[in-house]
């Protein structure tokens, strides 16, 4: 600044074609940012690791295994122990591995998903937006329900399962899972739709739109994010649940987190780590894409959602 | 034909007897109130009044504790909405985001089950009338503020019904905006004569639309009346400080007799109220009644006007506020804060010492226990 000239205007300064420009740069290797990337690197190899692990052990031939490097790539890379997960592990006396277990699984979720969806979303839109003779106290007995510990009602579900002739049956599984995501999915529809100006539903009113129009017409459309929030949950929860599984259904009918649960913990023969690596990585995929593929839709709902009409 | 019924038709809109609570809270008090086939009614208040929830009794939004609404000679307490024969604009416009203005406009009347011919044609008549053809394909989103309330009249325009209720609709709107909008509205009533119930807090709206204006307050009508009879004559105190603006200065004081003429006595004054129109049997009462003298800052009379005035004193100037048209003055009478306009050109500066006179037929006298205009 020495050839400015002195007394000028400090707005001078900026326009100084010597001067410094856009924002100050900070250095990359500045003591915080080590520690900040240094810390995320160390807590995502912390949690990678395991899954290292496994992906790993379950490309390797049993003789491999048994020298007991397991953090080491496998030298000879064989897809047999997936194979043999998938198809050929034993459970009890049936050999046909997870892919059984797969199918009871996707059976299970997909009704529970739908019906429990279907059936939330209704009660918080009429909860949110009819405010119908009742509803509070029906609203608070769903929210008491939401904080009851499962295990209270698992022996009074085995006896109601039974009276309905649906125990062992994964449609009795179906019915399970639709009532205990009742509360939760109620409240997180209910907010939802609670959220959405009254003068619209109102406006609708007028314009002639019933309980079922309104709902499908206006409210739906406008509600992608939570739907997308519901499906992630439900599509979780009961995909990972075991507890149900193995209470409410009979082993021909075990969900996949059972069966992975039966050849893991087999205590007959030889532990095989590599199939037992491999069926595990099998049942945890589909959360994983679940995770994956409705992340990007996810943000897209919301931002979709953010525009106001 | 019986009488009654001959006189329900000929009103648009009949309210009888309209109580509505929510639970222990009281919002409406047994309301009466008929409204012509024709008119432009204003409800006016501030908020809390009851004059939304009122508006929502009418379109059948809210259900009501006790009374009956009648519309068009119809009796349609328990009626749908849709069935009532009204169209509504709300103060949030309430559009249908994932529609476009087209989809907005239709949608009553594909509920209605209209014939697909009959529902292009009235909603290009709606949008014709309120000039926005361009913008039938676009969504809610991609429209201004201005343009989005119209859309929202458009929608009310094409449910073609005879009773059109507007809650507080330019109230999202910035000023300028909401005087175009306002003029458009009146424009449209004069065009298509329908009846019209506009809830406003805004008694410029009110002033300007209305061809009557109920002014509502805890729940009932404090007074229902034409713009001019509401600023002239307002019933009470409440009415007479709510409308005007500025709003209307209050003397305390004393009414009392001389010489068979009702005079008033003020703080450190005293003025003939000769001139000044009783209501009936206001007038009477004990001698020295406390009541308050309210006088309007633009019916002060100022400079050659208060030669023959029944009251002149004169005020210390405080404040000058000059607004372009006409400049305020603050001072003080009698104790009290009071406020008068003048000329936009006049040179009255703080601390000048200015005559003032009050004409007693531009007056208003309320007593001051039951707050009524005398």
């Amino acid at each position: 600044m020495a050839e400015s000239t002195v007394g000028a205007l400090p707005t001078a300064v900026a326009t100084d074609p010597h001067g410094p420009r856009g924002a100050r740069p900070r250095p990359v290797f500045s003591r915080r940012n080590i520690f900040l990337y240094g810390t995320l690197l160390l807590v995502a190899v912390y949690y990678a690791l395991p899954l290292y692990v496994m992906v790993v052990t379950s490309l390797k031939g049993m003789p491999e295994i048994r020298l007991g490097n397991i953090f080491s790539p496998p030298v000879e890379v064989t897809f047999q122990p997936w194979v043999k997960a998938w198809s050929e592990a034993c459970t009890g006396l049936n050999c046909d591995g997870l892919q059984r277990g797969f199918w009871n699984s996707v059976i299970i979720t997909v009704p529970s998903v739908v019906i429990s969806i279907a059936i939330a979303s209704v009660n918080g839109y009429a909860l949110a937006n009819w405010r119908f003779k009742g509803a509070n106290v029906f609203f608070t007995i769903l929210i008491f329900g939401a904080f009851i510990p499962y295990q209270v009602l698992l022996y009074p579900m085995v006896i109601l399962l039974r009276e309905l002739g649906l125990y062992g049956s994964l449609w009795g599984l179906v019915l399970v899972h639709t009532i205990f995501g009742m509360p939760i999915l109620t409240l997180l529809f209910r907010n939802y739709f609670s959220s959405i100006p009254e003068e619209l539903f109102k406006a609708a009113r007028v314009d002639g739109a019933g309980f079922w129009g309104i709902f499908l017409q206006i409210m739906v459309p406008m509600s992608l994010p939570i739907f997308v929030v519901a499906m992630i949950l439900q599509i979780t929860g009961i995909w990972n649940d075991f507890l149900f599984g193995v209470i409410y259904t009979k082993p021909a009918n075990y969900p996949m987190t059972v069966q992975l649960n039966n050849i893991v913990n087999s205590v007959q023969g030889v532990k095989e780590y590599n199939v037992n690596m491999a069926a595990t990585i099998l049942t945890g995929l589909v959360p994983l894409i679940v995770y994956f593929a409705s992340g990007k839709l996810f943000v897209r709902g919301i931002a979709a959602g953010a525009v106001k009409g | 034909m019986s009488v009654a019924t001959q006189e329900r038709a000929e009103s648009s809109v009949s309210i009888r007897d309209l109580s509505l609570s929510f639970g222990a809270t009281r919002v409406l008090e047994s309301l009466d109130l008929e409204i012509g086939a024709g008119e432009f009614l204003v409800l006016l208040g501030s908020s809390g009044c009851g004059k939304s929830t009122l508006l929502n009794c009418i379109a059948g939004l809210l259900d009501v504790s006790e009374g009956q609404i009648f519309i068009k000679g119809k009796n349609v307490t328990w009626e749908e909405p849709k069935d009532r024969g009204i169209g509504m604009v709300f103060q949030s416009y309430a559009l249908y985001p994932q529609m476009t203005v087209r989809g907005n406009l239709s949608f009553g009347l594909k509920h209605a089950k209209l014939p697909k011919a009959q529902i292009a044609e009235r909603v290009a008549r709606a949008a014709s009338v309120l000039q926005m053809e361009a913008l039938l394909d676009r969504k809610p989103a991609q429209l201004s503020g201005g343009q989005r309330q119209r859309v929202a009249i458009g929608r009310a325009l094409v449910r073609d019904v005879d009773v059109f209720l507007f809650d507080e609709p330019l109230s999202n709107l910035d000023a300028k905006l909401r005087a175009e909008l306002r003029v458009e509205i009146k424009r449209l009533h004069q065009t298509l004569a329908n009846t019209m119930i506009y809830v406003t807090h805004d008694q410029v709206e009110a002033m300007t639309l209305a061809d009557r204006i109920a002014i509502m307050k805890a729940g009932s009508v404090q007074q229902l009346g034409s713009p001019k009879d509401i600023y002239n004559r307002p019933v009470n105190r409440y009415v007479a400080a709510f409308i005007g603006s500025p709003s209307m200065n209050f003397l305390p004081g004393q009414l009392i007799e001389q010489d068979g003429q009702a005079h008033f006595r003020g703080e450190g004054f005293e003025a003939s109220l000769a001139g000044y129109p009783f209501d009936g049997a206001g007038r009477d009462g004990e001698a020295g009644r406390p009541v308050e003298l309210g006088i309007r800052p633009e019916h002060v009379l100022t400079g050659a006007d208060i030669e023959g005035a029944p009251l002149v004193v004169e005020v210390v100037v405080d404040v000058v506020e000059p607004m372009g048209s006409d400049t305020q003055i603050w001072s003080s009478l009698g104790g009290q804060e009071f406020r008068f306009r003048v000329d936009g050109q006049s040179e009255i500066r703080p601390g000048d010492r200015v005559p003032i006179g009050l004409d007693a037929a531009r007056a208003n006298v309320f007593d001051v226990a039951t707050g009524l205009r005398l």
